[in-house]
């Protein structure tokens, strides 16, 4: 049953354009005028044999009211007004489908000229922080603007005029010209510092977008990791070496990213170790993509199985799992997203997610079907658990991580043989509405609200 | 009678070159390079008033001005600090420490003269804690 926030809004925009009263329409479908307010602002699904009817009389597809402009851009454009300052104009928030729909290419150019700006704003941000915190910068800056003092009023007192001594006036030219030499060492030394910052550890990208991008160039997946193990069936473990295979790719400039991708590298292998592709292969068969099944069969944890899941190698068939990790504080620390779910690139994610419901109880496994506000809604059944990082001793402070698994749900259902659906126990409770951030989430009376949203998709009914 | 002024700054050349200017309109310039040593150095030599630069060796301008002005001797010594950055926060921190004039480097010779000339008649119109009366 398809429920979008947005096919009453379309339903209500294209009732306009064709000059049709709410409750004509209404009554040439069958419905109360009443009841069809209520779709067209939002406030009840609307699916099946009434959604055809109203196409036909709104002489559009069905799927023309159902599925708006493609999600990405719709996303980027909310992205877009949630990072806008103050604008000079009132942003038409509640028409943003619609302008992705009617003007592609302009709303395309929006979403990327955001993303050029916030790249821009985040140079200039380390740029500017690295002004006021180089103390090599701060120093050699110092003496520049010193000897610029020392010249321009030495400069000045021979430019004045007339009556200076003759032994002061040689004074003053030797020490203009002393101070004329130590400016442009200094200015040297600065040009050549300036040029090297900047290309080593000044990436635009945090650390964390370098490792996404790629590990995305290789669909998530290390395809050499199935073919490492030796004839006992270890794999090499060595971070040193995993550095080493980190350090040659393009896509991984910065220390930080390679030290990052190494630490990845290394998990992901002891992951494979644990779980040969083989023995993944027949639980997929057996299970579907179910962590706890994998888990049990092999011996590994929660944590491991849901990130061996997530980063298989993409084959005919095999479903792509979406995966996030976070760390105590609740930071994401690592982001695969799925079409349809994807995890903000900043600030806090949404405090629904079943990650966060792991966090707070950790070692207690956390499944539930979540659903992500978009057009159309997706749902997916989520898996979560929160371990902790390493055995610490008795006196040392307590690292977790927490995973996060997410299967889109038909892929959760379809992977099952023999076409049996999800077991009660898969999809008991409510399904758990979710979003991805507050400022670009419109889901009305939400409990865990922090901020309120920028997007005006509520309408009050007319 | 020549009015004193007391250069704390450790550039050799500016030192010069400030020298130069101040004498040849009339002052006596008394210099001081040791930060460590700059808020003793005031109160041996009384000058009429203090130019301090913000970067010293041995201790800050900041520091010095502030322990100065915690010494009622110098509260209403005029000072006119120099310093390589016009930022706003260090202009805020001067002037909450009780800086009576702030100027930027690099600055030009007339600029320093005009400074230094209008802090020293502003003083003169404003009594001082000693011209007080001392029942006050």
């Amino acid at each position: 049953m398809p429920r979008s926030a947005l096919t009453g809004t379309r339903i209500r925009e294209r009732r306009s354009l064709e000059g049709l009263k709410q409750a004509d329409l209404a009554r040439t479908v069958g419905i109360s005028p009443a009841y069809l307010n209520l779709i067209e602002h939002n406030r009840r699904r609307i699916g099946g044999k009434l959604l055809v009817d109203l196409a036909r009389e709104l002489k559009v597809e069905v799927s023309a009211l159902t599925e708006g402009a493609q999600a990405p851009l719709i996303d980027g454009l909310k992205n877009a007004v949630a990072e806008s300052g103050a604008v000079q104009y009132p942003i038409e928030t509640d028409r943003i489908e619609e302008f992705a729909g009617r003007f592609s290419g302009w709303a395309g150019l929006v979403v990327q000229q955001r993303e050029q700006i916030t790249t821009l704003e985040r140079r200039v941000e380390a740029l500017s922080d690295r002004l006021a915190h180089d103390p090599f910068l701060s120093d050699a800056l110092h003496e520049v603007i010193s000897t610029v003092t020392a010249i321009r009023s030495t400069a000045g007192i021979l430019n004045n005029g007339g009556d200076i001594d003759p032994e002061w006036q040689v004074r003053f030219h030797r020490n203009m010209y002393e101070d004329s030499q130590r400016l442009a060492m200094g200015s040297q030394a600065l040009v050549r510092y300036l040029d090297t910052v900047g290309k080593v550890d000044e990436a635009p990208n945090a650390p964390l977008d370098e490792v996404e991008r790629w590990l995305a160039s290789t669909a998530y997946a290390l395809p050499d990791l199935d073919v490492e193990t030796d004839d006992h069936g270890a794999v090499d473990t060595n971070l040193e070496e995993a550095f080493a295979v980190a350090s040659q790719s393009d896509l991984l400039t910065s220390p930080a990213a390679r030290s990052m991708a190494a630490r990845w590298l290394t998990r992901a292998r002891a992951d494979a170790a644990m779980m040969p592709i083989e023995t993944v292969e027949e639980v997929l068969t057996a299970s579907g993509p179910d962590p706890a099944a994998l888990a049990q069969r092999t011996g590994a944890d929660l944590a491991a199985a849901m990130r061996r899941l997530a980063t298989l190698p993409p084959c005919e068939g095999r479903a792509d799992l979406g995966l996030v990790t976070c760390d105590g504080s609740g930071t994401l620390t690592f982001r695969k997203p799925l079409d349809g779910f994807a995890p903000p690139r900043f600030g806090a994610a949404c405090p629904l997610w079943p990650l966060y419901q792991a966090l707070l109880r950790p070692l207690a496994p956390v499944r539930r079907v979540i659903e992500q506000m978009g057009q159309p809604p997706r749902q997916f059944l989520a898996y979560a658990v929160c371990q902790p990082v390493s055995q610490a001793g008795f006196d040392a402070p307590e690292v977790v991580e927490a995973t996060m698994l997410f299967v889109p749900m038909d892929a959760a259902t379809a992977a099952l043989p023999n076409g049996q659906s999800l077991t009660a126990a898969q999809v008991s409770g409510d399904v758990v509405e979710v979003g991805t951030n507050c400022r670009v989430c419109a889901r009305a009376g939400c409990p865990a609200r922090r901020e309120p949203s920028l997007l005006a998709m509520e309408h009050s009914p007319s | 009678m020549s009015k004193r002024v007391l250069l704390i700054e450790d550039e050799p050349n500016i030192i010069e070159a400030i020298r130069f200017i101040l004498s040849r309109d009339g002052w006596i310039v008394e210099t001081h390079s040791d930060g460590a040593t700059a808020v003793a150095a005031v109160g041996k030599k009384r000058p009429d008033i203090v130019i301090l630069d913000v970067m010293l060796p041995g201790k800050s301008g900041f520091d010095i001005l502030r322990e100065l002005r915690c010494d009622a001797d110098h509260a209403n010594l005029p000072i006119l600090m120099l310093t390589a950055r016009g930022q706003k926060k260090d202009r805020d921190m001067a002037q909450a420490a009780g800086v009576s004039a702030f100027m930027t480097k690099p600055f030009s010779n007339s600029d320093m003269l005009d400074a230094v000339n209008a802090l020293v008649s502003e003083q003169q119109t404003t009594p001082t804690v000693a011209d007080a009366p001392s029942d006050e």
